[in-house]
């Protein structure tokens, strides 16, 4: 297993080495340690690759991140999993503004809790946060799916479109056009599914309640002028 | 972008590592700003006496005999430290006024950085390694102080621009960010009788809390203040003689994150600053929320 030490190593090397993977090739696993804080490790990875970050990372860590399982045993900065199109991003401590920002697809994992404007402007990733997400959290997302285990903050869901959350518990404020909306059978069952998917075995769907678009904001109308 | 540190010491055997680590945090954080760099250090002080810190822009000519010249025209024992650009002036603290008013009217050329019992402000344009290494600030020592590096958005890439700012005696602010308001805000306070020597938003943050101070608010409660009066992005990081206090404002759009310990609180824009601080892997590490102050202080934990 080829292992990167970041203390010795220009990050440079190491997604270079990332992204030149032959196909095929059994050599697929990667360590990297002593990241203390350094931005944009693993980014950019286009193959089943298995990255194994040993500390805490800065900034767009995993960013761009297809079809990889990349693990941060540590904290993340901002903007991890930025704009990911699929694959397994798990950050086993907390993490930064903006996790998962734009992601179009494949699924976070935060152990820990997400700062602000988490899953801002998702466009079909499934995040899942084990602790709490702060403030402005999917604001403008799209679509996918938003899972918190405990609480949210203010505005939650801002000039929400399509996505759906699920927070299990207390939500500080609703933001724009974000509503509860009844938790149907096949919600349940999705939730059950991600939640499996992300690891989490002690927790039921039926715990969460369920939020969504109230789709009044879609086109603009004079009387909705104050909900803006 | 700009960077900013802070670290505020509860252990005293990490008194003499304050000039060292505060250095390798600012550091670190060189790639936010490289526009101008500064640091303020809260030294020990001597009882009685007060310390004013002086920037020149031609040390050579300025200074040459200026700490003789206090001491005849004020009639009392003035030392004059000469580092670079800058002097630190100890004299007796009933001295301070009449010493401010004879270098602002006999040598105009002269800025003061910095006044009270024992804080030192050192800044230049330029990268903070340079900056640093030309105050010698690694062997300073102390019990907190705080620093920054500036990519200059919102006035001119000058000495005067960089930061801390110290608008009152022994406080200073270093800031992240731009105020919306700082104009008419700035009108206001000179209103009240504020002096300013920029154009800088970040002036005007910290001469905004010394005059809330001034009304008999302790730091934190001036803190609390802030978050309704000001407008627009900011991480500040402030200092006064013996606090430390931190606040974001209610949309936190600009980066902060703080760690603790039994010895030390610190904070840096980033991460990577506070990698290099001793049991880092064991600290209580968080990212402050918004709209919300935090505060300690070494007299009130006393």
């Amino acid at each position: 297993m080829p292992q990167f030490d970041l203390s010795d190593t220009p990050l440079r090397e190491l997604n270079q080495a990332l992204h030149s993977v032959p196909e095929g090739s059994n050599d697929t696993h990667f360590e990297v340690i002593n990241p203390r804080g350094s931005h944009s490790v693993a980014v950019g990875i286009d193959q089943p690759l298995t990255v194994e970050i040993k500390g805490n990372v800065g900034y767009y860590c995993a960013g761009m991140n297809a079809e990889a399982t990349v693990t941060v045993h540590g904290s993340a900065g901002p903007g991890v999993a930025e704009n990911m199109m699929s694959g397994t991003v798990i950050i086993e401590g907390d993490a930064s503004q903006y996790a998962g920002a734009t992601g179009r697809g494949g699924l976070l994992v935060i152990k820990g809790n997400a700062a602000s404007r988490c899953g801002i402007s998702m466009k079909g990733i499934d995040i899942v946060v084990h602790g709490s997400i702060g403030h402005m959290s999917a604001f403008m997302a799209q679509s996918g799916h938003l899972v918190v285990l405990g609480d949210a903050g203010e505005a939650l869901g801002d000039s929400l479109y399509e996505a759906k959350l699920f927070v299990r518990g207390e939500v500080k404020s609703l933001g724009a056009d974000c509503i509860e909306k009844p938790m149907k059978p096949e919600h349940l069952e999705k939730l059950a599914e991600l939640l499996e998917r992300a690891g989490v075995t002690d927790v039921k769907p039926e715990e969460f309640r369920r939020y969504g678009s109230a789709r009044k904001l879609y086109n603009f109308n004079i009387d909705n002028a104050d909900a803006y | 972008m700009c960077g900013i540190v802070g670290l505020f010491l509860k252990d005293k055997s990490m008194e003499p590592l304050l000039g060292s680590l505060l250095s390798d945090m600012l550091v670190t954080m060189t790639d936010r700003g490289p526009d101008s760099a500064g640091i303020a250090i809260y030294g020990s002080g001597t009882p009685g006496q007060a310390k004013i810190t002086l920037q020149s822009a031609t040390p050579e000519t300025d200074f040459a005999a200026l700490g003789a010249a206090l001491s005849d025209t004020l009639g009392t024992l003035v030392s004059l430290t000469i580092k670079d650009t800058h002097a630190v002036v100890s004299l007796p603290r009933d001295q301070l006024n009449p010493a401010r008013s004879l270098l602002s009217n006999h040598h105009p050329s002269i800025r003061v950085t910095s006044t009270g019992d024992s804080i030192e402000i050192y800044k230049e344009t330029g990268l903070p390694k340079d900056v640093l290494q030309r105050f010698d600030i690694r062997k300073m020592t102390g019990t907190h102080g705080i620093g920054h590096t500036r990519m200059a958005t919102e006035s001119a890439v000058t000495t005067l621009g960089a930061h801390p700012f110290s608008t009152g005696s022994d406080q200073c602010l270093v800031h992240n960010g731009s105020l919306s308001n700082h104009n008419n805000l700035r009108r206001e306070l000179k209103r009240i009788g504020m002096q300013f020597e920029t154009e800088n938003d970040s002036e005007v943050a910290a001469a905004y809390l010394t005059a809330e101070m001034k009304r008999g608010k302790d730091l934190g409660e001036a803190l609390d203040s802030a978050i309704q009066d000001l407008d627009g992005f900011f991480t500040f990081v402030v200092g006064t003689r013996s606090g430390f206090g931190v606040l974001r404002d209610p949309i936190a759009c600009k980066p902060a994150v703080m760690a603790e310990t039994d010895r030390y609180v610190a904070f840096g824009s980033e991460y990577r600053a506070l990698v290099g601080l001793p049991d880092i892997e064991n600290a209580r590490v968080w990212e402050p929320e918004p709209a919300t102050v935090y505060f300690w202080d070494h007299e009130k934990a006393a």
